[in-house]
């Protein structure tokens, strides 16, 4: 292990540690901390002057509760998980197939397909942005969240198609072999053999694409509008102007928008940190 | 086969042929999405480019006539140097990375809590690290200032600040960028092979010399992922600079994606061929990074199999 394990070392230094992390977390964390001390915090201290102190009355229910019923917020974190989950599912269940196809089968272009897949998900969104918009124009889907979904599916699919290949390719290939011996269709081999030796992939990728739709910001502002159809990320910014000066709201919201993905983050630990680092270990 | 003569019963020949079938069974809804969405609209951006088009009317070719504009273009001049110093700066994230993972690389009490903790600010959404970021440079309340003031250093207004904004903006984009280059270096170092670590240390190698020729090449593809990720961030930065200052102070912040965004689609008319000639620059600086990534993974690809 390296660095050298700190159980070996003098008492003093082990001590010395225990408390190093913790006070380094509070450190690295304390533009957090200071947004999650602002959001129960009073009006009246912030025109006092009271920014750092601490809260002079615990209001946290009162302006979580402004946040929930006297905002437009609820509807776009509505906005967002209608957003959000059809894309997941989309994008996962495109790149199953996809997967599948390029790392099973040995075709001719099959490599090429492939980076092409890796070259577009590395693609500047820029890129993409008028004719992107201006294809969702012409379908009618503007300002719509159906427009959104199918742009993000469309992208995602690139990022989760490199992954479930380089997933697939890991598989066993025996075991296809073996089926293909017996004489068993292959949509049968996808669907029985495959899919279920890929549920730590689909896991993975179900969290890492639900964090990166939730807080995607550009593609919100370009394809989207109003209330009707803004996800949190662009909706929040309309709150703030809403609300503007007003700390202590700001601040409520924001937690708010940056909740889902915390949790999901939380919940699902083990595959997020399992699908973010495939492939940095041989 | 000798029987092309016939025409072929359609069960008996999806049978033969089904090795070929299937898998363009499997890939055509996923690949025609993404040409549809992806791969097309980039070779639109690139025909557009030569056009003179507000979005609303008939577009116009004019040959090289935006690109020529751009040799003259200040704010264009702005926004590259600023993507440079993204790119340098960003990649800061890799060390500090690095390092926080080599610190919290222990077995204490907790200590798998802590690591998530660490890992955080990677999971909000870059729109809420911007306002957090924003609150803590503030002139007036901002805790920077307030430390800065307490320690005597007087005060500073980062982000109105044009020599200023872009470092305090980058600065805030690191946070996130060096929690996930940790994450990646945490797993690496899970990873490393005790015996060599072991062996090493028998042979007197200990602190940088082990870390740089023991333990740094054994944690190469975890570099090579960070640095992936790092340069796409970098290029990618967007939702900072619209968030915390809109490209301002007069414009100093800008980078060319926003600057692409502005002219596109700016309060002041769209100009959206312009904006493609921008696009396309930013997009041939990532495809010299694109370029460098595939020939890398094809290079992984002759060795395994």
């Amino acid at each position: 292990m390296f660095p050298r394990p700190i159980e070996n070392a003098a008492p003093v230094w082990r001590t010395t540690y225990q408390a190093l992390v913790p006070m380094a977390l509070v450190l690295w964390l304390l533009p957090l901390i200071a947004v999650a001390v602002f959001s129960v915090k009073p009006d009246a201290d912030f025109t006092s002057g009271n920014y750092w102190g601490w809260p002079s009355s615990f209001q946290g229910a009162e302006n979580y509760g402004k946040v929930f019923f006297a905002s437009d917020m609820p509807r776009y974190l509505l906005n967002s998980v209608l957003i959000t989950v059809p894309t997941v599912i989309g994008a996962v269940a495109l790149s199953c197939m996809t997967g599948f196809a390029l790392g099973i089968y040995r075709f001719r272009g099959n490599l090429l397909l492939f980076f092409m897949f890796v070259a577009g998900n590395f693609v500047p969104f820029q890129i993409l942005m008028v004719p992107v918009r201006d294809l969702t124009l012409d379908l009618g889907l503007y300002n719509t969240k159906l427009g959104l979904v199918l742009f993000h599916v469309a992208f995602q699919t690139g990022f989760c198609t490199l992954f479930m290949r380089n997933f697939i390719r890991a598989l066993p290939f025996e075991l296809i072999e073996a089926a293909r011996v017996e004489g068993v269709a292959e949509w049968r081999i996808f669907w029985f053999v495959v899919l279920p030796l890929m549920k730590p992939a689909i896991a993975a990728l179900s969290v890492l694409v639900f964090t990166f739709i939730w807080n995607d910001y550009f593609w919100a502002v370009v394809l989207t509008q109003g209330a009707e159809s803004q996800p949190v990320t662009a909706g929040i910014t309309s709150f703030n102007a809403q609300y503007r000066a007003a700390y202590h709201l700001m601040s409520a919201g924001s937690i708010v928008a940056a909740l889902p993905p915390v949790a999901m983050f939380f919940l699902m630990q083990r595959h997020f940190i399992a699908g973010l680092t495939l492939g940095a270990v041989k | 086969m000798a029987d092309t003569s016939m025409p072929p019963r359609a069960p008996g020949w999806v049978r033969r042929n089904r090795q070929t079938l299937a898998p363009l069974l499997f890939l055509l809804p996923g690949v025609l999405f993404f040409l549809f969405y992806v791969i097309f609209p980039v070779i639109q951006s690139f025909n557009l480019s030569f056009y003179r088009w507000d979005g609303l009317g008939e577009p116009r070719y004019i040959g090289v006539e935006n690109y020529v504009e751009l040799l003259d273009d200040r704010a264009f001049e702005t926004s590259l140097w600023n993507n440079l110093k993204w790119l340098l700066l960003y990649l800061l994230a890799i060390p500090a990375g690095l390092a926080i993972a080599l610190f919290l690389n222990q077995t204490i009490a907790g200590i798998r809590l802590y690591k998530s903790l660490f890992f955080f600010p990677f999971v909000i959404s870059q729109v809420v690290v911007g306002l957090v970021f924003t609150w803590f440079y503030d002139p007036t309340f901002g805790l920077l200032n307030q430390i800065l003031s307490a320690l005597g250093l007087g005060t500073l207004n980062v982000l109105g600040d044009p020599t200023l904004v872009t470092y305090g903006i980058i600065a805030a984009g690191l946070w996130p960028q060096t929690a996930y280059c940790m994450i990646l270096y945490l797993t690496g170092l899970n990873a490393v092979d005790p015996e060599q670590v072991e062996a090493a240390r028998l042979d007197g190698a200990k602190g940088v010399s082990m870390l740089w020729f023991v333990i740094l090449p054994q944690l190469r593809p975890a570099t090579f992922i960070a640095f992936v990720v790092t340069i796409i961030g970098a290029l990618r930065s967007f939702d900072l600079i619209s968030i915390m200052t809109n490209g301002g102070p007069f414009g100093s912040s800008r980078v060319l994606s926003f600057y692409m965004f502005e002219k596109a689609l700016s309060e002041y008319g769209f100009r959206m061929g312009y904006g493609a000639a921008i696009a396309v620059v930013l997009f041939l600086i990532m495809l010299v990074f694109i370029a460098y990534f595939l020939w890398s993974m094809y290079r992984d690809e002759r060795e395994g199999r």
